[in-house]
């Protein structure tokens, strides 16, 4: 037997799986085409009937409108582009302190639902179900409602101090901005360097002679004091800007508004309730064996936990983790229903005001699948990573 | 003739309010002895031998580990925790740490060894078991066999008096049973105590200094393995030998 | 009694007894479970002060001090607690929406039927080939109830339907109508084919990396462009093709996941047999993923069922929506829209509980097929 070569010719016809294949294809992305083509030729059309203009350009024109919060000075004349920045700075803003709350929170309830105390483990499993089941724009609504009627009026202002709570929000003193400020936040970012270098140190004596310092409490010292030290070097400004009681709302100071406060309520304590089963649900999934094994080998329950629990916890817990972090953002768009300034907020008034709608919606589902892109290839990292080696 | 090494003395324990699991034990384990612990499920013997290092407790009674009495003593558990090794069924090896860290984890944690020093005596373990090729894979990158023999060098790492074997070969594929007895024979051979759980009638026979055969949380009988299987006294004993050495 | 003596001639049986001090009962799962330890006892007086404190007052908020009847001046009395008459005497709004007063007897009994078919299909009992056909006769009977122009019904248009029903109608028939599409998506993510594989990857990662409110704002202005000149379509069409398109993406996900945890072996044995690509998913490969993953699915509908709510955003008013509808407009019952809140909130509380609740049973009963 000479010829063992495989045939060079595909045999084209129905019963081949690769021109079945191809056909398949084609009639799939032909379908698709047509649909597109439909689609946007009704579009054109209908625009054109109704008179709306369409295109990017509309982001140059002053916008008309005035944005009630934003981070930096906005005002009518600002262009549309301008506008559609201080939205999405909002809806980070609201998104960003909402992921750090709502993982204090929900880790805290998560970890509850262990506790050996079954008032705690019943306080714990009460509150996740009774956040998850009502729906979030319910809960949004209630706390704003809650915040602008039951807070008391500029006159009768709750105060702490110079922190004032009233129905205009939440003032505070603002530190005024000086170089001094400038100093200390490199002083903080020199201390964090130094710290993580401490702990390193740290750990190689420990390997060379088993004695192990303290690694928490020494590195934040060293965080907090170089931040001080660069703070204190470069005078050590200290002025603040007080909030006073004026006639109608609180003048001065820093400002959290009701709207910025109810949705940053609403969306941390809803979040943190998958937040706590995701984390329950991944410190259950460490074998009792793993927790037996260590404690036979003599480790205290600190040891067991950092050592053994914890690092097999965190891979099941970090991908749903990121993903209900996900979840919040994308909730934040919510904020339109009680009149906080968010990209979904700021482009339902653009859309309204010049009609191009398709291209308002356009920039909004662009700045949210940015988010989510970015979340899935730091979760696709993280995997690969940190993923447990098997045969 | 020396103080035994383990002392149970009328322990009880109870699971629950009705499940009486171990009666009035009675039992002394000298220095150096290999005892395997035989008997039918629920028969108590994994209790019995959990009890051992705490991960038991008992309600009545007294059990005393070379010469530490255990009681909800933090620091007397942890004592007796150093001095007795564990092995697991399931072997519960760390799978995400390599098996070098497996064995080192507790001596720099708990006996304050410098990492050069631990991973030496690690290798001299894993060079023991003949695993030491192994060292810097990780747990789920091995077959069962070698899985186990890695959590027999773990305990052993700790220098322990006393060895532990609960069921030590009962998740393995019957290829893989041998290479784990044949190191567990050799360490009976090195003289260490040790007290096994097992069906493996044929390391009794080899190894075993004594059997316990129990049966509903009682020690039912126990003499040395000839005896034992050739000549069972008790008729839950021969029922139970029947049955095992039947097929 | 030397301990090492051969005790099988000594050997008596010891009969069980209790365990000296109880560890089950409810006594002592109060001293385990509340006092087992110094901080435990410590917590349990913590929280237990803080409740104390704190369940008095809102009791006699809600209850004790709570006044019943519709009648506004009773609540503006001074001290009264929650005001419960605002849904004494707003319910039929909230509940049912800008539904004609007199006609509202159709969506009750119409909700009522499309509920019985839900839930019985969640029962062993509808899991039978008659099924089918009997859902498509209800839904007939549940549209023209709520639609009308038949029967001597008067006719209602879809705008004005609202309330409890819309949020079921939307929930359920987004799901139904979702479900194929997902099949088809989620076996389309693994083709072999490229085309078409990244066809559904898109269509999957757009979808479901933007809010429900950009889909529906979708839905609602972009649609009417879409559609050539002169052909209008109904807000309610719009907004249940919308959100319809935002489930089958998820549920394609949760498919997809079902589909990854058939081993191997089940389709290279369907192959072996003879079977073709689409007698082996319908036969072999779906029955299986599609058991796996019902708990996921009921997980979706729950999400679903509380995503509804959005649409008041554009302006189909279902129950969340209803509620503002009722009390915006009216200047008497305007101060107490918390209460208005509390009982829309407890009855999403309870649907979606019951579904949760439901769903793990469902899980249990699946894990029973599997335990040996």
């Amino acid at each position: 037997m000479s010829n063992t070569s495989s045939p060079k010719k595909t045999a084209w016809s129905w019963r081949s799986q690769a021109f079945r294949g191809i056909i398949y294809q084609l009639l799939a992305i032909g379908a698709v085409v047509l649909a597109i083509w439909f689609l946007a030729s009704n579009t054109m059309h209908n625009m054109q009937v109704r008179g709306i203009q369409s295109g990017f350009d509309f982001l140059g024109d002053p916008a008309g409108f005035d944005i009630g919060e934003s981070l930096y000075p906005f005002d009518s004349s600002s262009p549309y582009w301008n506008a559609f920045l201080v939205g999405v700075l909002n809806t980070l803003r609201v998104a960003i302190l909402g992921i750090i709350l709502t993982t204090l929170i929900g880790t805290l309830i998560g970890v509850g639902r262990f506790s050996r105390n079954a008032l705690v483990r019943g306080l714990c499993y009460g509150y996740v179900e009774l956040f998850r089941n009502v729906p979030i724009l319910l809960q949004l609504l209630m706390w704003y409602l809650l915040l602008t009627d039951a807070l008391p009026f500029v006159t009768e202002a709750l105060q702490v101090g110079h922190i004032f709570l009233a129905k205009g929000g939440l003032a505070f003193p603002k530190p005024i901005w000086e170089i001094g400020h400038l100093f200390g936040a490199l002083g903080l970012v020199a201390g964090a360097i130094l710290g993580v270098a401490y702990r390193r140190w740290g750990y190689r004596k420990f390997e060379q002679t088993g004695q192990l310092r303290s690694m928490f409490w020494v590195p934040v010292g060293i965080f907090v004091v170089a931040g001080v030290l660069g703070w204190a070097a470069a005078g050590a400004p200290a002025d603040f800007d007080f909030p006073a009681k004026g006639d109608f709302s609180i003048e001065g100071g820093g400002a959290l508004t009701p709207e910025f406060l109810a949705v940053l309520l609403g969306l941390t304590l809803y979040t943190a309730a998958f937040v706590a089963e995701v984390v329950r649900s991944g410190i259950q999934s460490v074998a009792h064996g793993q927790n037996e094994a260590a404690a036979a080998l003599g480790l205290n329950p600190g040891h067991v936990m950092r050592l053994v629990t914890l690092p097999q916890a965190l891979r099941v817990i970090i991908p749903p983790l990121t993903n209900q972090y996900l979840n919040l953002t994308k909730n934040s768009s919510l904020a339109v229903a009680i009149g906080y300034p968010d990209v979904v907020s700021i482009a339902n008034t653009s859309l309204n005001q010049t009609g191009r709608a398709v291209e308002a919606i356009a920039i909004v589902m662009l700045v949210y699948l940015t988010t989510s892109l970015a979340t899935s290839l730091f979760m696709n990292w993280y995997n690969a990573r940190s993923a447990i080696k098997e045969r | 003739m020396a103080e035994p090494i383990i002392v149970f003395d009328k322990l009880n324990k109870w699971y629950g309010n009705n499940f009486h699991v171990l009666r009035d034990i009675d039992l002394s384990v000298a220095l150096g002895e290999r005892i395997v612990i035989c008997g039918p499920s629920g028969s108590g013997k994994s209790t019995l031998i959990r009890c051992i290092n705490r991960l038991e407790e008992h309600q009545e009674g007294r059990l005393v580990v070379d010469g530490v009495e255990l009681t909800d003593d933090v620091k007397a558990v942890d004592d007796v925790r150093k001095k007795v090794g564990m092995v697991f069924q399931q072997f519960n090896l760390f799978p995400h740490l390599t098996v070098l860290e497996n064995l080192t984890l507790s001596p720099m944690w708990v006996g304050k060894m410098p990492k050069k020093e631990a991973e030496a005596k690690a290798m001299a373990q894993l060079e023991r078991v003949r695993i030491a090729e192994q060292a810097q894979k990780y747990p789920l990158q091995l077959s069962g066999g070698q899985q186990q023999r890695v959590a027999i060098a773990r305990a052993l790492c700790l220098t322990p008096k006393i060895m532990l074997f609960d069921e030590p070969t009962s998740a393995l594929d019957p290829e893989m049973i041998k290479e784990v007895l044949d190191v567990m024979v050799e360490m009976a051979d090195q003289g260490i105590t040790m007290l096994c759980v097992t069906h493996e009638m044929g390391f009794a026979k080899a190894v075993a200094n004594r059997v316990i055969f129990m049966d509903q949380g009682q020690i039912v009988e126990q003499n040395t393995p000839t005896e034992f299987f050739n000549n069972p006294q008790n008729e839950r004993s021969k029922d139970f030998l029947s049955k095992i050495l039947g097929h | 009694m030397a301990m090492n003596e051969n005790t099988a001639q000594t050997f008596q049986p010891i009969a069980a007894r209790k365990a000296p001090t109880a560890t089950e009962g409810p006594i002592a799962w109060i001293r385990i479970n509340l006092f087992g330890d110094w901080t435990t006892a410590l917590m349990t007086l913590l929280v237990g002060a803080v409740l104390l404190w704190i369940l008095p007052q809102v009791l006699s908020w809600a209850v004790f001090r709570a006044a019943w009847a519709p009648d506004y001046e009773a609540c503006r009395v001074d001290g009264v607690g929650a005001c419960w008459g605002v849904v004494a005497e707003k319910y039929r709004i909230i509940v049912l929406g800008r539904y004609p007063f007199e006609e509202q007897w159709r969506p009750v009994v119409a909700t009522s039927l499309l509920l019985f078919m839900l839930v019985g299909s969640c029962t062993r009992a509808f899991w039978k080939l008659w099924v089918l056909p009997a859902w498509a006769v209800a839904l007939v009977i549940y549209f023209t109830l709520m639609y009308g122009n038949l029967l001597g019904l008067e006719k209602v248009e879809t705008d004005r339907w609202g309330g409890l029903p819309l949020t079921i109608l939307l929930a359920s028939l987004s799901m139904m109508l979702a479900f194929p599409i997902a099949m088809v998506v989620a076996l389309g993510r693994r083709s072999n084919l490229p085309a078409i594989r990244t066809v559904c990857t898109v269509y999957v990662e757009l979808v479901r990396g933007v809010p429900l409110i950009s889909v529906l704002f979708m839905a609602s202005f972009m649609f009417p462009l879409f559609m050539p000149v002169g052909f209008s379509i109904d807000v309610l069409v719009r907004v249940i093709i919308g959100i319809t398109l935002f489930a089958a993406a998820y549920m394609a996900e949760v498919i997809r996941g079902g589909l990854q945890a058939i081993p191997k072996g089940q389709i290279e044995a369907a192959a072996t047999l003879g079977l073709s690509y689409w007698q082996t998913q319908r036969k072999i490969v779906l029955p299986q993923a599609l058991a796996m993953v019902v708990p996921s699915i009921m997980n979706n509908f729950i999400s679903l069922f509380k995503d509804t709510s959005l649409v008041t955003i554009v302006s189909l008013y279902e129950l969340t929506g209803a509620l503002s509808l009722a009390l915006n407009s009216d200047a008497n019952w305007r101060p107490f829209k918390i209460e208005g809140y509390i009982f829309i909130a407890l009855i999403y509380f309870i649907f979606c509980f019951s579904m949760s609740r439901y769903s793990i049973w469902v899980e249990k009963q699946a894990n029973k097929g599997r335990a040996r």
